[in-house]
Parts: C-alpha cells; structure tokens; sequence
C-alpha cells in the first residue's frame, strides 16, 4: 500500500473513531452510547488492519463489537426502564474538576508520545499478524498464559452467574 | 510508512475520552463502556509498538487484553445486576452504603 494511502485511510479511520467515542460520553441514553461504541469499535478494527494486525481486527469485530456489546445491550434493555434519558442535572464541581484532570492527563501523555519522536515503522514479512503466526506464537512462548487465559474465563463465568443469582 | 507516533497519538486521544468519561459520567453503565474504551486504547498502543518494533509479541498481549476485557464485562455487568435487584439504581453515586 502507497504511503498517501495509509495516510487517507488512516484519517478515515480516526476523525470517526474519535467522534464515535466522544459519542459514548456526551450521549445522554445508554442506548445511543451503546450504538457510539459499536461503531467506535468498528473503525479501530480498521486500524488494526492497518497496523498489520489481521488476527486481532477479526478478534475486534467477534468479542468487542459483538459479543461484549450483545452483553451491554442485554443488560441495558434489562435494566434501563422506559423513559431512560438522563434529565438534564446541574453539572457538579467535581464532574468540572474530573473532566480538568482527565484533560490533563491526555496533555501528558500526548506530550510524552511527541517527546518520543516519529518512531519509524520497521519493514514486517507478510506473515506478521495472520492467524498463523500469531497462533504460532501463542501456543509456543505464550502457552501457559494462553491456557490460563481459559480459567479466567471459566471463573468468570461461574463468578457471573453466583453474583447475579444472589441478592447483594 | 506512516510512523508510530500517529498511531500513539490517536490511542492517546482515545484514552482521555474514556478517562474522562469514568470520571464524568454517573451512570454505571456507561462507566463500563468508557472503561472499555480506555483497554482499547491500551491493545492499540500495543499493536502500534507491535508493528514499530517488528516483535508480535504485542498482539499476543492484545490478545489477553481482550480476554481481560470479556471477563470484565461478565462480572462487571453480573455485580450491576445485582446492586440494581436492591437498590434500584444505576447512578454510581447513588451507591455508597461503603462509606464511612
């Protein structure tokens, strides 16, 4: 793919990303925040693909843009009753105060990826990121941490179904 | 090639708009999906440095995040599930039977 390619794409990409995600904070129903996410996650597996990360765009669309939302959507529609657009509340001091912080952390972080230079990107094969090499990697180097990856899973599963079954 | 950087910027944007979000926002639900947001932003630098270093060690991580997040999102929503049966509410300040 030509350089100015990568650069059109990747604008194309972030300026909807970007909006999406700010979506979710100044929607005002968990629905229509819900939808912000859904599509937010959509383009970043635009950009994993860009990145060279097949295997982990496809992951993002299935788990994140799927299965975690599907998730969010069902408890929304369980709990969230008719009527459910936050009225209009006087903003707090502290909500002012937490938005400045969180502003200014941003400012760092971005001051210390400027800091950090252009970061040249290094020439990768065409195996890098495909489902096979990455597999390759996870069931070699990364074995043991993937199969405890399955007892998180399991654990999470039970967890979630003694939490929800039992009053608190 | 574009460079790193650009990638780690546009992570960097995208973890201060959940940031924020955790902090402003007062409905529960909502907190989750920008805490979300935040591990997104946190699997793309991973990917970004993945790809700047030629190492795919990165996606592997990714891959746990992922994990990570699924697990999350189960546990998460089952605990607010279950404040919801009692209290009726889905503020986060509303639920403060901790304090003090």
């Amino acid at each position: 793919m030509s350089d100015r390619a990568e650069v059109v794409i990747f604008w194309i990409l972030a300026v909807p990303l970007v909006v999406a995600a700010a979506g979710v904070v100044v929607a005002r129903n968990a629905v229509n925040a819900a939808m912000c996410l859904v599509a937010a996650f959509f383009c970043l597996a635009g950009v994993y693909v860009l990145l060279t990360a097949h295997l982990l765009a496809f992951l993002q669309v299935l788990i994140y843009a799927g299965a975690i939302m599907v998730l969010f959507l069902f408890v929304i529609m369980l709990l969230v009753t008719s009527g459910s657009a936050e009225p209009r509340e006087r903003v707090k001091v502290m909500q002012v105060l937490g938005a400045a912080a969180a502003v200014g952390v941003g400012a760092v972080v971005i001051r210390a990826v400027i800091e950090a230079g252009a970061l040249p990107m290094r020439t990768v094969g065409p195996e890098f990121g495909t489902v096979k090499a990455v597999g390759r990697l996870l069931f070699t180097q990364y074995l043991l941490p993937f199969e405890a990856t399955s007892i998180l899973l399991l654990v999470a599963i039970v967890g979630a179904v003694v939490v929800a079954k039992g009053k608190i | 090639m574009m460079p790193a950087s650009s990638y780690l910027a546009l992570a960097a944007v995208l973890f201060t708009i959940g940031l924020a979000g955790v902090v402003v926002k007062r409905n529960v639900l909502v907190v989750f999906m920008c805490i979300e947001l935040m591990l997104n932003a946190a699997n793309l630098t991973f990917l970004a440095f993945a790809r700047q270093s030629g190492n795919l060690g990165g996606h592997a991580i990714a891959f746990f995040v992922m994990a990570v997040a699924a697990a999350e999102a189960s546990v998460g929503l089952a605990i607010v599930i279950a404040v919801f049966r009692t209290r009726e509410t889905l503020q986060v300040d509303e639920v403060t039977s901790l304090k003090n």
